[in-house]
């Protein structure tokens, strides 16, 4: 350490040689498996550089050798903390290259999942952003909520983090009795409960004092770095794909899209909050709105007959069999979907040759761009705010690493 | 087969900015034009992606402000060639748009950096996984693998379950 304290004294300005630190991949701090190349002059950060892939499992490697319905699981282990949203993704690019059209009942299914996704996804976000900063009290607080949310995953489909609910084609089963009270309950308190956070947070003098004015980009380097969903629009930039280039039945729902100005840490928090007042608003709208009716498409290739016919029909039998080990033939193309995930753009790029796997499955993965930020955001900044930074962008590995 | 031609006329009304400007602005560095379900693709010559993208960005007409994504694809054994596929977005102008390049092996593919700064993980992830080198890009190394990985995972060649190693031992036997 006396080398690193060789304090050149002929300038007015105080230098240290730079140091190089370490923070990761075992750190509290990463959220999971990230490792920081920190170079550091006294406490000031020169430049920082994200090492990733400690969790590469080669997911599209893997979906190159899966028929497309057999992929649907692996999504899941993609942002395990939204995994709706993954199953959703890839879904919707599947049913884009074979040009299937999925029913309305399912379409308003899929966005109140996926809403209920984005609430539990920005609690998590928001609760480990202040268990990192020392407000320990939040993740408490949002853990109370999530767990409601996931009770609601576990009615839909028995599972807690990875779900498997969506198929191409429609969903593994429709809202089972008591699931729409259950939501509106949630729904009616949840708001109440976001005011809880604000009051521990929002107004809170530490909290603003870590997160005001630090990790600042503007509109202009975001969009270039390709920043996405909260993580742009606290810069300021209004584009979120569930309004511009509306899916599922976004076009029919009425909602804001909060935005930043700043571009700091603080109006990236401001806009998860906000955007986890609109996901509950998106959800009771599309309670009431939702009609009755099949969940999965008229599509025979596709799709398998309802499990009712498969258990009492041989016929269906036949079918279920026949499109479970066989898939199905996805026309010669390519296309690329994507949606609004918590994190930001998710989006698959399907090549298909033909056959029933596809050549080439490429992930967009949000928090994998978002990274890139970390770089511009903590130049110049203390040590301790790359904390903030890594907090504010909310980056999962499991998609980082694919 | 009916439904597709329709569907390619609608692209065209929709945005025929996308397709006409583009080819009499560049008719010669466009090998072909695809429409598939709505989505435009040109195929670049390779010593043009740059300054394509660069137009593409800067033009009033488009402002492909926004590189969603930058995706290496080894077309073997169909083709003898790998493709580097661009996917943009205008956030003023809600255009999408996609450009292809087709290299050979060895080949180089002029760097993007200059034009998108996202297009500095997405190109070193495409080198990682397909082996597609950039030239011009500021730190061209591995993303995922290690640094001493050898092979790119992506090839079509590579085996799924790996090459047998130390650490490997129910890979494929390396010839």
């Amino acid at each position: 350490m006396a080398e690193t304290l060789d304090i050149r004294t002929d300038n007015t300005e105080l230098t240290t040689r730079e140091i190089t630190l370490n923070m990761g991949p075992q750190h509290p701090s990463t959220h999971g498996v990230m490792h920081l190349i920190l170079h550091l002059q006294g406490e000031k950060i020169m430049k920082a550089e994200p090492d990733i892939g400690y969790l590469h499992r080669g997911m599209e490697k893997i979906a190159e050798n899966l028929l497309y319905g057999q992929f649907v699981p692996y999504t899941d282990r993609l942002d395990y903390l939204s995994s709706m949203t993954n199953n959703l993704g890839y879904v919707m690019a599947v049913e884009k290259l074979v040009g299937l059209e999925i029913t309305e009942r399912a379409k308003y299914i899929r966005v109140i999942v996926s809403e209920l996704s984005r609430i539990s996804s920005h609690l998590l976000a928001v609760g480990a952003w202040g268990l990192d900063l020392g407000a320990i009290t939040m993740v408490i607080y949002a853990f109370r909520e999530r767990e409601m949310v996931l009770d609601l995953f576990e009615m839909l489909c028995g599972a807690r983090l990875t779900y498997n609910y969506m198929k191409i084609g429609g969903l593994r089963g429709d809202l089972p009795p008591g699931f729409k009270e259950k939501c509106a309950e949630f729904i009616k308190i949840f708001p109440k409960r976001v005011d809880e956070y604000e009051t521990l947070l929002t107004g809170n003098r530490i909290w603003l004092q870590r997160n005001k004015g630090v990790g600042v980009i503007s509109a202009k380097d975001a969009i270039d770095l390709g920043l996405t969903g909260p993580s742009l629009r606290g810069s300021g930039v209004k584009w979120d794909i569930r309004k511009d280039e509306p899916y599922l039945v976004y076009d029919r729902l009425d909602f804001d899209v909060p935005v930043g100005t700043n571009g700091d840490c603080f109006d990236r928090y401001m806009c998860r909050v906000t955007e986890m007042r609109q996901a509950a608003s998106i959800i009771s709208q599309a309670l009431q709105q939702i009609p009755d009716g099949p969940v999965n498409a008229e599509a025979p290739d596709i799709v398998s007959p309802p499990r009712q016919d498969v258990y009492n029909n041989m016929e269906a039998l036949i079918h279920h069999f026949k499109i479970v080990s066989h898939g199905f033939k996805a026309p010669v193309g390519e296309v690329y979907a994507s949606i609004e995930a918590p994190k930001g753009e998710l989006g698959y790029y399907i090549r298909s040759d033909g056959t029933e796997k596809p050549f080439r499955v490429k992930i967009r993965a949000p928090s994998f761009v978002n990274l890139q930020g970390i770089d511009p955001m903590s130049r110049g900044a203390y040590f301790a705010d790359v904390v903030s930074v890594i907090s504010s962008l909310d980056p999962v590995f499991g998609e980082v690493d694919k | 087969m009916e439904a597709n031609e329709i569907e390619k006329e609608n692209v065209l009304l929709e945005h025929p900015v996308l397709v006409q400007k583009v080819k009499s602005r560049f008719g010669k560095s466009i090998i072909e034009t695809a429409i598939f379900r709505g989505e435009i693709t040109h195929v670049i010559e390779t010593k043009d992606i740059a300054d394509v993208c660069n137009f593409l960005k800067y033009d009033p007409d488009f402002q492909f402000n926004f590189l969603s994504d930058l995706i290496g694809v080894d077309c073997r054994p169909l083709n003898s060639y790998f493709e580097v596929v661009y996917q943009l977005y205008s956030i003023p102008h809600k255009y999408r748009i996609r450009l292809k390049v087709r290299v050979k092996e060895g080949e180089n593919v002029p760097s993007v950096t200059s034009v998108w700064r996202t297009a500095n993980f997405a190109e070193r992830e495409a080198f990682d996984m397909v082996g597609v080198v950039f030239e011009g890009h500021p730190d061209l190394k591995r993303i995922y693998m290690p640094p001493d990985w050898e092979g790119h995972p992506l090839r079509r060649d590579y085996p799924l379950v790996g090459y047998k190693d130390q650490y490997n031992p129910f890979g494929v036997e390396k010839k």
